[in-house]
């Protein structure tokens, strides 16, 4: 077995395709009206890159003032702005749309053989919402910024706080109905846009990881739309009813707010695990271990992600009954997850590995992931998490699903159709040592946060003890890295744009649709309606298909 | 239309299955009409979901508070006038049956039909919105509106609000319980202001289709938008059959 | 350069084909719109009598009668595909479970502590 998997054109001849969905058109009207789903994902792509930065810049200041144990870069009340920014911007701008917006996107049609989503106006609407809630969200960075954490705590955001709670909780309005779009529009695309023999078991699991997501952002987002509503209201006219001096309930808050986003942390990391799904198959040349069992964990992890919100609310003032519930009930949901996690790695059993850029990503996806998912298990369980919450033990929890999880799955997929999209490949050399630049960097920032939680160092301070110094300048010396990490991707892709290799249909021997039309793709997609008559990773199948190909052309 | 421009190529240039006798609103990432209508009513309804959600928050606030602050709501609910929200309600429906009937003359293809319903539907709406601003007008007055110099005065001596008490006889509430009617009327006008904005929303849409249905829009097959706002309509409904009860009728006692 | 996988000769079988899109007529609509009328006074002359703790089941009870027959009739999901009755009751569960847990916590605030 080669080393690689990788197969391009013979680079002398080669050319990319004349026609294609990026040369159909010019101009920058013809991107900023377009109804093709692939321009958008383009634009959200390019989009989600400049806030994902805003973010991390907002990110490194945090960990430059963590440096010390003293509040020396920045007064303290900016301390609360910068993680709140860094909180709302991550989030809601760059993790809530970042792998559906961009390749969801531009993926899901090709997958299932349609010409387009089912809407591409609403499509396109999404991508101006989440414009307009982004540049709200920057004009608040601008106006002086808002110190509530992206939750939005009441009473806090309500009537303590003095600064711009109203734009940014509008943004995050905005923001959330671009992604209702987005959600509605998938599930309206796999149910009615399937290509003749496209069985709901034959569809890649990419997109049954979409349609899962999707139900969650149709379902939860409008709840967090009216609890930001009633914020508003309550700071603007004092409606009463998160205020305890008029009887209201501020934990009623954070009910509404939880029953969005715990659902929310599930629509940022399945669409992840799709990607997983796909570049795991693909580079150990096997079909995914369990599809079936995949496939419905994505959609349970959907349902029960609605049953598990209070997980949030232990030390709140909720009722000692509803902490056993929750508590119970969170353990339910970490069996889809789990389930996924042992199915790719009974799927890398006996495959033929190979270790390209979007594998390795998918490794650290693995490893950190169940790492983040199973300290979520202690976190469900109210005991530890009386003793756990609010320290860093809770930062670095999600840091490990959100950015270990998510990012990581994030940069496994624009690598792997990094080709399909752009029509040439990555160098590959630099971008493996970039994913492991950035597992390093990772562990490094984010590992010692566990050992700081546990000893009992709150969050969300700008200053600290000395005794946790030690990992603090850990933490921040791997931010450093972690950055390096992040920012080579940008240049080498963007010089692999004018010259990486021509990458070919199928640059991977990939079994998915996407891969067996031309890169980039027209802007129809396809010529002719496919029909499917396979199951999904059907290596053999593609083998009878190449033969074939030799065949006729020798003939 | 920018889509249609830009996955229009394809299709028509490999002309591999270009029938002509595609009806003109047909868009080209569709295979067929059925598909599209499909789709679009499909849409149309998970759209409703985030509705149910949306307003599902405000629901569950309500049902929280009423249980906390049952006899601040009783007090609250009594300030409204069953009469009026009764006339409401039967305004409304009255036009999601003339919204209905829409639906049917677009199906079968009878313009002037369509154009009437719709007219009477928005008549109706309009005539919605008339009487709940009459009820609205009532609760500034008697300065019930939360956050705008807010009066307790009806419940801490129910006897000065003449009308109310003939009919009710309600005792006087402790100055804590009294402050909680404020959450009451928070509630209501949320709720029913929300309600009153998606009339108001679909009033427009209304006047936007009576004026393309009297062109013949809608007439000739191409009924999906008509059915869809059909949904919308019936959905409006639906929230305010629920709010006439929770609010008007079960704290009567 | 616009290649052509041959990806099997299935026959093109229309899933959407099952729905005949059903049209309601008038004398449905009539019925149901007496009904509801019938309905609203119903619930309106209940809420006069004093019942006590039943008030308001009952006022809940018509008017969750009278929303299901507009659902069922006036946005014909009767005639509708199981996906149009899936998604009805997918709206329905998301919302009982929203109401259901987060009232599950504040009444059982009350009974204290263990
Ligand atoms: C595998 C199952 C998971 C379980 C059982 C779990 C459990 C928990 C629990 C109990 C908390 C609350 C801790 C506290 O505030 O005291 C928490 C916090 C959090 N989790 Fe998870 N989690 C899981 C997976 C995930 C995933 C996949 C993500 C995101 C992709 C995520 C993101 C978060 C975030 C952002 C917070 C902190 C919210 C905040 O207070 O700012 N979790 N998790
Ligand atoms: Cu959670």
């Amino acid at each position: 077995m080669s080393a690689t998997i990788v197969s391009l054109p013979d680079q002398s001849t080669a050319r990319i395709p004349k026609v294609n969905y990026l040369t159909k058109e010019n101009g920058i009207l013809s991107w900023l009206l377009t109804g093709d789903h692939k321009r958008i994902a383009i634009l959200y792509l390019i989009s989600l890159s400049f806030f994902f930065f805003i973010g991390g810049a907002l990110a490194g200041l945090i960990r430059l003032e963590l440096l010390t144990p003293q509040t020396d870069l920045m007064a303290t009340d900016t301390y609360n702005k910068v993680f709140t920014m860094h909180g709302v911007i991550m989030i809601f701008f760059f993790l809530v749309p970042s792998v559906p917006a961009t390749l969801g996107n531009f993926l899901i049609p090709l997958m299932i053989g349609a010409k387009d989503l089912a809407l591409p106006k609403i499509n396109l609407l999404s991508w101006y919402l989440y414009i307009a809630g982004g540049i709200l969200a920057i004009y608040t960075m601008a106006a002086g910024g808002v110190d509530t954490g992206w939750t939005f705590t009441t009473p806090l955001s309500t009537h303590y706080v003095n600064t711009n709670v109203l734009t940014t909780g509008l943004a995050v309005f905005i923001a959330g109905f671009s992604s209702i779009f987005t959600g509605l529009n998938f599930i309206v695309t796999i149910h009615k846009m399937r290509c003749p023999g496209m069985t709901w078991f034959r569809l890649p699991l990419f997109v049954w990881a979409h349609y899962a997501a999707s139900i969650l952002m149709v379902l939860a987002t409008p709840v967090v739309a009216i609890a930001i509503v009633l914020v508003a209201l309550e700071r603007t006219i004092g409606i009463g009813v998160f205020d305890p001096a008029k009887g209201g309930d501020p934990i009623l808050f954070q009910h509404l707010f939880w029953f969005y986003s715990h659902p929310a942390v599930y629509i940022m990391i399945l669409p992840g695990m799709g990607v997983i799904s796909e570049t795991i198959s693909t580079f150990s040349r096997k079909r995914v271990f369990g599809y079936t069992a995949v496939a419905f964990s994505s959609v349970a992890i959907a349902v029960f992600g609605f049953f598990v919100w209070a997980h949030h609310m232990f030390i709140m003032g909720i009722s000692n009954y509803a902490v056993l519930v929750f508590s119970l009930l969170t353990m339910l949901v970490a069996v889809p997850s789990a389930i996924k996690i042992f199915n790719w790695t009974f799927t890398l059993y006996k495959g033929s590995i190979t270790f390209e850029t979007p594998m390795l990503y998918t490794f650290g996806f693995m490893g950190l992931f169940t790492i983040g998912g199973l300290t979520g298990v202690f976190l469900g369980t109210s005991g530890t998490d009386i003793h756990l919450t609010e320290t860093y033990f809770i930062v670095a929890h999600f840091h490990f699903v959100m950015v270990g999880g998510m990012l990581m799955a994030f940069l496994a997929g624009i690598h792997f159709w990094w080709p399909k999209m752009t029509g040439r490949m990555y160098p590959e050399k630099i971008s493996q040592l970039a994913a492991v630049v950035t597992f390093i960097g990772f562990n490094f920032t984010f590992f010692p946060q566990f050992i700081l939680g546990t000893l009992g160092m709150p969050r969300r301070y700008a200053s600290y003890p000395p005794e946790f110094q030690v990992l603090n300048v850990f933490s921040t010396a791997g931010a450093t890295i972690l950055g390096v990490g992040y920012l080579l991707p940008v240049l080498y892709l963007t010089w692999s744009l004018k010259y990486g290799a021509i990458a070919g249909n199928n640059p991977w021997q990939a079994t998915g649709l996407e891969w067996q039309v031309q890169s980039p793709p027209l802007t129809e997609n396809f010529t002719r309606t496919p029909i499917m008559d396979h199951e999904a990773y059907d290596y053999e199948w593609l083998e009878r298909q190449k033969e074939k190909e030799v065949t006729t052309s020798a003939g | 239309m920018p889509d249609s421009t830009a996955i229009a190529h394809g299709a028509h240039e490999t002309g591999s299955n270009t029938h002509d006798e595609h009806p003109p609103y047909l868009r080209h990432h569709f295979e067929s009409t059925e598909q599209q209508a499909d789709a679009a009513g499909f849409a149309m309804w998970l759209f409703l979901l985030t509705e149910v959600m949306f307003f599902g928050g405000l629901f569950t606030a309500y049902l929280i508070y009423r249980n906390w602050y049952y006899p601040a709501f009783v007090s609250g609910s009594h300030q409204l006038n069953v009469v009026w929200g009764t006339l409401n309600t039967l305004v409304l429906i009255i036009s999601s049956f003339t919204m209905a009937m829409g639906v049917w003359c677009a199906e079968t293809g009878r313009r002037r039909g369509l154009v009437l319903s719709l007219s009477l539907t928005l008549i109706l709406g309009l005539g919605f919105l008339g009487i709940k601003s009459i009820e609205y007008a009532e609760k500034i007055e008697k300065h019930h509106v939360p956050g705008f110099h807010y009066s307790l005065q009806s419940f801490l001596d129910p006897q000065s609000d003449r009308a109310v008490f003939s009919e009710y006889h309600d005792k006087p509430l402790m100055l804590d319980m009294a402050r909680h009617t404020e959450v009451y009327f928070s509630l209501y006008f949320l709720m029913t202001g929300m309600h009153a904005l998606h009339m108001i929303i679909g009033i427009g849409i209304l006047g936007f289709m009576i004026f393309r249905a009297r062109a013949g829009a809608y007439t000739s097959g191409h009924v999906t938008f008509v059915e869809n706002f059909g949904l919308y309509w019936h959905f409006v409904d639906i929230i305010w059959i629920y709010l006439f009860a929770l609010l008007y009728l079960i704290s009567r006692h | 350069m616009s290649e052509q996988i041959e990806l099997g000769e299935h026959q093109h079988h229309d899933e959407q084909d099952e729905d005949a899109h059903h049209i309601v007529g008038p004398g449905v609509y009539v019925i149901i719109l007496i009904a509801l009328l019938v309905g609203t006074a119903l619930t309106v002359w209940a809420s006069f009598i004093d019942l006590g703790p039943w008030n308001p089941v009952i006022a809940l009870a018509i008017a969750t009668t009278k929303a299901t027959l507009v659902v069922l009739f006036f946005m014909h999901v009767k005639y509708s595909t199981k996906l149009t009755k899936l998604t009805v009751g997918a709206g329905i569960f998301t919302f009982l479970t929203l109401v259901s847990l987060t009232l599950a916590d504040y009444i059982s605030r009350a009974w204290g502590s263990w």
